[in-house]
């Protein structure tokens, strides 16, 4: 039985094929928005993820408070200086620490100028292991900064294509920052983004001098010893840097922080926005369901007679709502199936066209199968209530007066 | 009077009013019959004479203002819509003027769909919508669509429609109306045999009196009463 009542409204639907596409194409919309954006969203998030963990679980950042990891925007008198990278070098717990400080710096090269960031770095050996680590870089080609390199520098992978200044930067290149000259030693591989790829490294002691910072870190970086929890190292620390700082508890003007932190900020922000425009596109999707609705309430008007026919061929109030209500149903259903091939197909084209342009770090998509399955019941659900009222009216038509309707 | 056979339907002092604002207009007005098992029953009149009413009152798609309607002796007149459409659907056999075909099914799918209400196996319809439409000469055109029938085909479509629940009644409203006088003999011919062989109660309305010679017993109806009955009931 069962059957008949989804061959039927099938056929109907058939019938009238540009009204059907018609009511389709709004369904279509709400659900390709709604599977696009999730799939991106969770895309996003899996790169997240995916970075934190390449980070390790083993670092503490502390920065001055005020500022964040993004660097070198601070205007606050509060900073972090040598004495704080000793104090926290000497903390139990912590194998190794470093400092380095970044900011926006004047590049010229090839006689053209641009703004790009510039960081200090440290040369030594195991200072440099941990920056490479936790800030992902890795070498292209040419060496590392190493101790004794007072006016050189590596640039980011960016340099190595012609569009930043109009020429490809080589190893051995005079390279301009804030008008001092340095000579590009090596060049990173791509990071992913394009504000780290387009920056450009030189010794810390070069930086603190061309930038007038003698003692100034913008970011300690610090690695806790394998077996340590790092949570309570950086209780530790951040005891530590309370003391030499002669700031109270609760009062702190720095901050420390672990990548478990970050990427539960991280995916708290991601998290709302999401909502937000799935919130969005659920309106889109409400609409779509009013579209159906109103087709509904068109087919029942338009099939008056016909439905008067089945009632008197026998068709009881429950057949005629169950007729309605698949077809209905089937609108959701049908505008869900190619709403979700259309949205995967944007979120993978809106993938391809983020790693064609600023490379593969800032998605991870994946199909979830889940997500499919449940849009497709969503969608089935919104058709079926969507047709509830106008499956009903047909229902209750009087058998007599649509028989005589034309 | 003989009492031997029972009714088949009874109605009993049935008005029908219908109420337009403030004027109420009453389409039937007291009427009282008796329809027996295997009669061929003409329901005749000019328009407005309240043929229509009759025809849903006696075929229980709608029931009556006032009185009563008996079929095989139980009252119907007070059932809800559901339950008049599973008695309709099992006992009554509808033929319309306009075929009332389903435009996006094929024949055998037109001749099959009242049989799905009444939950008959996908099967045993096919085999039993198939025989039917071969009884009615249409065995050849059972994937056909409606408009690639001829009107009397349609109306052989129909016909064969309202046989798939084996209902004791056909009621047929101006089967005739709208074909021409070939197609019009044979649907009749084929309600006759209809009405001969399998011993059908057959009850059509019509404006038509050369149809009357068909009839066991012919109910002439003017302005929502019965006029007269012509014929004589078969014994």
């Amino acid at each position: 039985m069962i059957k008949d009542f989804i061959l039927l409204p099938l056929k109907e639907m058939r019938r009238r094929k540009l009204r059907s596409w018609l009511t389709l194409i709004g369904v279509i919309i709400g659900m390709a928005a709604v599977v696009s954006l999730i799939t991106l969203g969770q895309g996003l998030e899996n790169a997240i993820a995916d970075q934190f963990d390449a980070l390790g679980n083993d670092k503490l950042f502390i920065t001055a408070k005020g500022n964040s990891l993004t660097p070198g925007l601070s205007i606050d008198a509060v900073k972090i200086t040598q004495k704080d990278l000793d104090v926290v070098r000497s903390t139990s717990g912590i194998k190794e620490a470093t400092g380095l400080i970044f900011s926006t710096a004047r590049v010229e090269f090839n006689d053209n100028v641009r703004y790009f960031f510039v960081s200090g770095m440290p040369t030594e050996l195991e200072e440099r292991k941990l920056i490479g680590e936790s800030q992902s870089y890795h070498l292209l080609k040419g060496r590392w900064l190493e101790s004794g390199d007072n006016f050189k520098a590596v640039a980011g992978f960016l340099y190595t294509e012609d569009n930043l200044f109009g020429k490809e930067a080589d190893l051995g290149d005079k390279i301009l920052i804030q008008d001092t000259s340095f000579k590009l030693v090596g060049f990173w591989e791509r990071i992913g983004s394009p504000p780290d790829d387009q920056s450009i490294s030189i010794p810390i002691d070069a930086y603190q001098e061309i930038f007038n910072k003698p003692d100034e870190f913008g970011l300690l970086i610090a690695q806790t010893n394998t077996g340590d929890d790092p949570e309570k190292v950086a209780a530790q620390v951040e005891k530590e840097l309370r003391k030499s700082r002669n700031v109270e508890e609760g009062k702190e003007d720095f901050s420390i922080e672990t990548p478990a932190e970050l990427a539960e900020t991280f995916s708290t922000i991601l998290n709302i926005v999401q909502w937000v425009l799935i919130g969005i596109a659920g309106i889109s999707l409400f609409v779509g369901g009013i579209g159906i609705m109103n087709t509904m309430y068109t087919a029942v008007l338009q099939r008056t007679k016909q439905i008067g026919v089945l009632k008197a061929l026998g068709a009881q109030r429950k057949h005629i709502l169950t007729l309605f209500l698949i077809e209905s149903g089937f609108y959701g259903l049908g505008g869900g199936l190619i709403g979700v091939a259309i949205g995967l197909f944007f979120a993978k084209m809106v993938e391809f066209a983020l790693v064609a342009a600023i490379g593969p770090a800032f998605l991870s998509l994946e199909i979830n199968l889940w997500l499919i399955v449940g849009t497709l019941i969503f969608s089935f659900v919104v058709g079926c209530l969507s047709g509830i009222a106008p499956a009903r009216r047909a229902s209750r038509l009087n058998p007599v007066d649509s028989l005589r309707y034309e | 009077m003989n009492k031997m056979k029972k009714s088949l339907i009874k109605l009993k002092d049935v008005w029908k009013t219908y109420q337009m604002g403030e004027i109420s207009l009453d389409v039937l007005k007291g009427i009282s019959l008796e329809i027996y098992p295997g009669e061929f029953i003409l329901i005749i009149g000019p328009s407005g004479s309240g043929k229509s009413t009759l025809m849903n009152q006696v075929g229980i798609l709608d029931t009556p203002s006032k009185g009563n309607i008996f079929l095989e002796g139980k009252d119907i007149s007070k059932l809800d819509e559901s339950g008049l459409a599973q008695i309709r659907g099992k006992k009554i056999g509808f033929i319309f003027q306009q075929f009332n075909l389903l435009s996006t099914l094929s024949a055998l799918e037109n001749v099959t769909l009242p049989a799905i209400f009444q939950n008959l196996p996908e099967e045993k319809r096919k085999k039993r919508g198939t025989q039917l439409l071969t009884q009615v000469g249409l065995g050849d055109r059972l994937h056909h669509k409606p408009t690639e029938l001829s009107g009397g085909q349609q109306q052989r479509v129909a016909i064969a429609r309202s046989l798939i629940n084996n209902p004791e009644i056909l009621l047929a409203d101006e089967p005739t109306g709208n074909l021409d006088s070939t197609s019009g003999k044979q649907v009749m011919q084929l309600l006759s045999d209809l009405h001969k062989k399998e011993k059908k109660t057959i009850i059509l309305i019509t404006h038509d009196h050369e149809l009357v010679k068909f009839a066991d017993r012919t109910i002439h109806l003017k302005d929502g009463m019965v006029l007269k009955i012509t014929g004589k009931r078969r014994r």
